[in-house]
């Protein structure tokens, strides 16, 4: 199975997420991430999709977006010519003990504590994936409270954007 | 000019071409209704007796004429009695324009009374839904709509409309009818492709599926078929596309299809498919679906191409564009051998296929074909869901399109009555309605529409007083464990024509009334057949009235809809005499 990141440009109006992910849901694609949000342009919002699966499928996928009213634009991201990142927020456990081992690998990740209490640190991180799951698993020891992550957004290297072609 | 909204709707759909459209008033829709009411001598509406029925009518209207059918409901329970009438048309793409009234934008999330977010319930079943917020977008929406229900694949688009937008006043102009969307040009170097394969082949076969009817593409198959040689088969949405006289047809293949339009297909080394999207019913296990085949697939909808079958050629567009460009550039062909074997092949299905003198599901059809011919009718045929239907696609003869109007993709048991009921407001046809029992009795609320209406429709229903579709596999599969398909009601459906106003006629006794024990243990129920005599008489006079009229007509509980590909089976497993099996 390959990883796959769709950019999807939409109408902004009410619903559209609903009705492109519920598109997922009935013809059982499966998502892995999704974030939305405006774009340079009030008129459109840009949802990226994380998809795990074949080819066949991610065409598909492609095809049923393309067919959808709100949709103006779909393009499956190319994997070297793409920026893409995600935001990590995690919250872990602290004690005197730990704090320097936690912060020790908070800095060799390029990673920001952005709360400090008596009780918790909470880490702010982005990048790729694959690092953002690293870093989790270094932290899992110390004991995480809680997290949350924002899923991948993706541009594509260069001058080309998705709303021209 | 100034407008309300509620006549703003009547305004654009008779801009739109609407002139008649089905429905059913209620709280929410009242301003419509009298805007309806203003504007009688320019729109029709018919009001049915369940929203449900309405829903069917405006899809029978469409796929009668290729109009876009609309309907119209209140809010909350009028608007979701229109769900299943709107599935069946998106699963069979058929062009409609459903219009349902809302609470007022005020009392829209609050669980108001009639509430109910429609556009949610609606929105994995059309091809597109609006809410119209505002009262400027009233009339370029519903525009939008009737532009996104007949362009590319049609389907369904549902306009809801809060009552405050149909109180509120705007400024109107009437608008031309708004064009479909331009289609895809053909793609040369695929046909080129195309032409090469044909050319390489030995034995092709065109498989036509309701995408044909939709994009009028019939002479283009046939005469790609006469110059290539090849046989045509059809899905069952496709029947109607090429006349059944063509001595290429095979007609339907599949779960139930023709013995040798299934094999034809089985034995081909290329179908060339136009406007089909491969459904199970058709294909069988896709594991093993047409194995010795290269496939073209042509099709106006992208993502149909690789979504079920995967296709070693695929096009996108018009069909009549691209089999006129195929049929131009291909070289003519002549294969004799697979003439022959067609040949052979069409001589069993014949002879597996040939009737004897009593009532069967076939010899009622024919008598039926033979009576509409004798009374100068060129009917339209609509039909319920269950054996009959498969009868009826199996030996109807066809020689238009636009003449067999059945619920395919859904599969909607009572669309029947409702759709004949559309099909032949929309035509003027006399529609004749093959039915069931046990599909009649879903929706027969609907005999009072074409009462009131004086609709010309023959209904005649196909008794075995069984569920017969479903006990026939409780027979193959289930061990004749008969849970809940052997019906029991004894209903007198003479009598329930007579209570609504429309004349009958019974030929046979009514099952399990005049005989005490239930049909699945009766050794006997050949008593309570007619004979072919009486049945032609009885039709006889049915073709003689003006308005609706039910022949009642009882036929064998154990009747078997043949061949058949079981379930998930694939070809090997076709059954041809279900006795031979264990």
């Amino acid at each position: 199975m390959e990883q796959f990141v769709i950019s999807i440009l939409v109408a902004n109006r009410a619903g559209v997420l609903t009705r492109v992910s519920s598109m997922f849901t009935r013809r059982g694609f499966n998502i892995d991430t999704l974030t939305v949000g405006e774009t340079e342009s009030p008129e459109f919002s840009r949802i990226t999709v994380t998809h795990r699966g074949d080819k066949a499928i991610c065409d598909q996928i492609v095809k049923q977006l393309e067919k959808m009213y709100d949709v103006k634009k779909v393009q499956v991201m190319q994997r070297d010519t793409m920026a893409a990142r995600e935001l990590l927020l995690i919250k872990v456990k602290h004690n005197p003990e730990q704090r320097q081992d936690i912060m020790s690998v908070t800095d060799v990740f390029r990673a920001k504590i952005i709360d400090f209490s008596q009780e918790a640190l909470v880490i702010e991180i982005q990048g790729a994936s694959s690092k953002i799951n690293a870093f989790i698993e270094l932290l899992k020891p110390y004991g995480i409270l809680e997290m949350c992550r924002t899923g991948l957004v993706a541009l594509e290297r260069g001058g080309n954007c998705l709303k021209d072609e | 000019m100034k407008l309300k909204g509620a006549q703003i709707i009547i305004e654009t759909l008779i801009e739109q071409g609407a002139t008649t459209v089905f429905g059913y008033p209620g709280g929410q829709v009242i301003d419509i209704y009298d805007a309806l009411y203003m504007a009688q001598d320019r729109i029709r509406h018919i009001i049915t007796a369940h929203e449900q029925g309405a829903s069917h009518a405006a899809d029978g209207y469409a796929r009668s004429t290729g109009e876009v059918g609309v309907v119209i409901a209140t809010s909350g329970p009028g608007a979701t009695n229109l769900v299943t009438g709107i599935a069946t048309a998106y699963l069979d793409s058929v062009p409609m324009v459903a219009i349902t009234g809302n609470v007022p934008n005020s009392l829209i999330g609050r669980d108001s009374f009639q509430e109910v977010d429609i556009t949610g319930v609606t929105m994995p079943i059309t091809k597109h839904n609006f809410f119209v917020k505002t009262i400027d977008e009233l009339a370029p929406t519903i525009r939008e709509a009737f532009r996104i229900a007949k362009s590319g694949r049609p389907g369904p688009v549902l306009v809801d409309i809060p009552k405050d937008v149909q109180q509120a006043v705007f400024e109107y102009e009437a608008a031309p009818v708004v064009e479909k969307d331009a289609v895809p040009e053909v793609n040369m170097d695929a046909v080129a492709e195309a032409v090469k394969m044909i050319a390489a082949s030995e034995r092709p076969y065109i498989y036509i599926g309701g995408g044909a009817i939709t994009d009028e593409a019939g002479e283009e198959i046939a005469a790609l078929a006469d110059k290539i040689d090849a046989p045509i088969g059809c899905t069952m949405m496709g029947l109607s596309a090429v006349p059944t006289s063509n001595p290429r047809w095979l007609g339907m293949e599949g779960m139930h299809g023709h013995y040798a339009s299934s094999i034809a297909q089985n034995e081909a080394d290329l179908i060339i498919t136009a406007g089909c999207r491969f459904s199970d019913r058709g294909t069988g296990n896709v594991s093993k679906y047409a194995k010795n085949a290269k496939i073209i697939h042509i099709d106006i909808d992208a993502s149909e191409l690789n979504k079920n079958i995967k296709a070693h050629l695929g096009l996108t567009g018009s069909m009549k564009k691209i089999l006129a460009a195929l049929c131009e550039a291909v070289e003519e062909k002549k294969l004799p051998e697979w003439q022959a074997r067609i040949s052979e092949l069409k001589a069993y299905t014949e002879e597996l296929e040939r009737q004897g003198d009593e009532i069967t599901p076939f010899t009622a059809i024919d008598a039926i074909m033979e009576a509409a011919e004798a009374a100068g009718d060129d009917i339209v045929v609509a039909t319920d869901v269950g054996q009959h239907q498969m009868w009826a696609a199996q030996r109807f003869e066809f020689s238009r399109p636009r003449t067999f109007i059945s619920s395919g993709g859904l599969g909607t048991m009572g669309f029947g009555l409702g759709a004949a009921i559309g099909a032949a407001t929309a035509t003027g046809k006399k529609t004749v309605l093959i039915t069931g029992d046990g599909s009649f009795g879903m929706n027969l609320n609907e005999l009072a529409t074409a009462v009131t209406n004086q609709t010309p429709v023959v209904i005649f229903v196909m008794n075995n007083g069984v569920l017969g579709m479903v006990r026939q596999w409780q027979t193959l599969f289930f061990d004749k464990h008969y849970s809940n398909t052997t019906l029991q009601r004894k209903t007198d459906f003479v009598k329930l024509a007579e209570a609504f106003g429309l004349p009958a006629f019974r030929v046979g006794q009514i099952p399990g009334q005049t005989c005490p024990k239930a049909c699945d243990s009766c050794s006997n129920m050949d008593s309570c057949i007619g004979t072919l005599d009486e049945l032609k008489a009885v039709l006889k006079q049915a073709f003689a009235v003006e308005g609706p009229v039910l022949v009642d007509c009882t036929i064998d509980c154990d009747a078997f809809v043949l061949p058949m590909l079981p379930p998930g089976g694939s070809i090997d497993d076709i059954i041809v005499d279900p006795t031979a099996k264990k």
